[in-house]
């Protein structure tokens, strides 16, 4: 290709260019003016100030001083890696399972899991939080996992990625004497590296961001975590804005972090179960 | 004889071990997704709280109520705006989206599909307070308006409901578009470049070559799509919950709010009426995702 038919290329696309700065301008706006409010106090906020500003200590102080943030932070990672570990366990092997070992009515059972995946959360939330309840598990971290373990769409996504797994591994190992469960941790763990990165990214993203259901079982403000703190900050008769965002940006920090190292790994897991 | 009998011994010896692996997680979802959606269903045909839960009678009271609550139309009229709006919007424009950033000419793709994406890496609540402090009475999006002198004074667009509406769903829009893009744009990445050069040779404009190749091409990307925007728009909660509270006077509370509400919300558990209205969310979300797949599969 010429220089001059690549710069007219380039003019053509000008446009587009400008559309895309502008969509650009507008996804990472409110998430540059979380960042800088959380920088300033209150009044410059409401002030209409969208520079950084000198006060994000003062307003990490109050916010720590007034709020159990190191616990609702520390509840947030403890149950959000809790989850994926036991979550990613849990579906590959079903994955597994449902793959390398499929017949008729091992596919049925599958097509029957998938109905599952119509259930709105809402219309479980009732009868879950009555066993959670029975079972004495309130403000326990099962309480916020065992729903969230196994789900269609997380034995799905390994189900059909294990179409990928070369059986002739499988052969081999049987022929080396290698048990079932023993080829699942020594030769599909390894193989599935970047399905599992993918399954953990996403699992771990909705485990943080988890609202409606900890809200239902995990009351106690002692097992409370990131996103009821930062609502319940916001709920309050007055809010500091500049505490507030502080509060919003320790909430998003940690998902963000896996974003930027992850993104790859995030959009696959994302589409993860479509192939 | 003896040999193919032991061969067939290994063989289901291997199938059953496929059981046990699948087991654990079958298990759990039959009991922690079906056993609670009968539980329910049967709960929906009781009244009262606590110690007093008894049938209700007559048997369907919890479904008639429903039906005459005006609060509870309120919310399904206000879901399936948000859905008849917001889910048109939000789906054209990651179509349109993916399809820019799918032009191998342009520089700066990943940046601006990195842009475009970053929504998503925020929790819901965080992002429905972040709209909530940009749309206050004293926030930024007041403080440019007025001085813009597109508004004399500062508006309450949290506290009316046209606004609050609206509010809500340019922020759905905001989060959920660069997610339903990565679908689409995975999708295009599977049509070989060479239809489209063809149809460039063949004389075919951007707008034709999109709706002829591009939309029939992703159909089944958008079927499911449209599918999870149906099922995850009619469950909304976080946003009515932390960006409105539902109000003013719930005229933007959501389906899931006012379950919630019912269930947890305010003082006793009404379970019985709250599993009816949820039982409604759940035969909607089949309906609607049965009509969109019968939608997609007619396309050939």
């Amino acid at each position: 290709m010429t220089k001059k038919n690549s710069s007219a290329i380039q003019r053509r696309l000008i446009p587009t260019y400008i559309f895309l700065v502008i969509v650009s301008f507008i996804s990472v706006f409110p998430l540059y003016w979380m960042i800088a409010a959380a920088t300033n106090r209150s009044v410059d906020i409401a002030r209409g100030k969208i520079t950084f500003g000198v006060y994000a200590i003062e307003n990490f102080q109050k916010l720590a001083s007034q709020n159990d943030l190191w616990g609702a932070l520390g509840n947030s990672f403890f149950y959000s890696i809790v989850q994926t570990v036991i979550a990613l366990f849990v579906c590959s092997l079903a994955g597994f399972g449902f793959e390398l070992y499929h017949d008729k009515a091992k596919d049925k059972v599958f097509s029957i899991l998938l109905l599952a995946m119509m259930i709105p959360q809402v219309a479980t939330m009732i009868p879950l939080f009555k066993m959670i309840s029975t079972a004495k598990l309130l403000n326990t971290v099962w309480a916020f996992i065992l729903p969230s373990i196994s789900t269609p769409f997380l034995i799905m996504m390994f189900r059909q990625n294990s179409r990928n797994f070369p059986v002739d591994i499988l052969e081999a190992a049987r022929l080396d004497g290698l048990s079932e469960i023993k080829i699942f941790f020594r030769m599909y763990l390894p193989v599935m590296k970047s399905t599992y990165a993918a399954a953990g990214v996403i699992t771990f993203m909705n485990a943080w961001n988890a609202y409606l259901w900890p809200k239902v079982v995990m009351a106690d403000t002692r097992a409370q975590t990131m996103p009821m703190l930062i609502a319940k900050i916001a709920g309050g008769y007055t809010t500091d804005y500049g505490v507030l965002m502080m509060g919003v940006l320790f909430c998003s920090l940690p998902t963000m972090i896996v974003f930027f190292i992850l993104q790859k790994q995030f959009a696959e897991g994302i589409t993860g179960a479509v192939k | 004889m003896s040999k193919s009998k032991k061969g067939m011994n290994i063989q289901a010896k291997q199938q059953r071990a496929g059981w046990f692996f699948l087991a654990p997680a079958s298990i759990m979802i039959a009991v922690f997704s079906f056993y609670p959606m009968i539980q329910a269903f049967l709960t929906s045909f009781t009244t009262g709280t606590g110690v007093n839960v008894k049938k209700a009678d007559p048997l369907f009271y919890n479904y008639t109520r429903m039906l005459a609550d005006k609060t509870f139309q309120r919310s399904v009229g206000n879901t399936f705006l948000y859905l008849a709006i917001e889910v048109p919007i939000m789906l054209v424009l990651a179509i349109l989206l993916a399809q820019l950033l799918n032009n191998k000419d342009l520089k700066f793709r990943g940046l601006f599909r990195t842009m475009v994406f970053l929504p998503c890496a925020t929790s819901l609540v965080s992002y429905a307070l972040i709209f909530k402090s940009l749309f206050a009475l004293d926030g930024l999006i007041n403080e440019i308006f007025v001085n813009l002198g597109i508004l004399e004074n500062n508006y309450n667009f949290l506290g009316n409901t046209g606004s609050a509406r609206a509010i809500i769903i340019i922020a759905l829009i905001w989060r959920w578009t660069g997610y339903n893009m990565v679908f689409y744009l995975a999708g295009l990445q599977n049509i070989e470049y060479s239809v489209y050069e063809a149809a460039k040779i063949d004389g075919a404009n951007g707008w034709k070559t999109f709706w002829k190749i591009t939309v029939p091409l992703l159909m089944p990307t958008i079927v499911m799509t449209v599918i999870m925007s149906i099922n995850g728009t009619l469950q909304l909660f976080d946003e009515s919950m932390n960006l409105t509270m539902g109000g003013p006077a719930f005229s933007t509370i959501t389906m899931s709010h006012y379950i919630y509400n019912n269930a947890f919300g305010l003082g006793v558990g009404k379970f019985g009426y709250a599993s009816a209205m949820s039982f409604f969310i759940f035969v909607l979300v089949a309906i609607l995702s049965a009509i969109s797949m019968k939608v997609g599969d007619n396309r050939d």
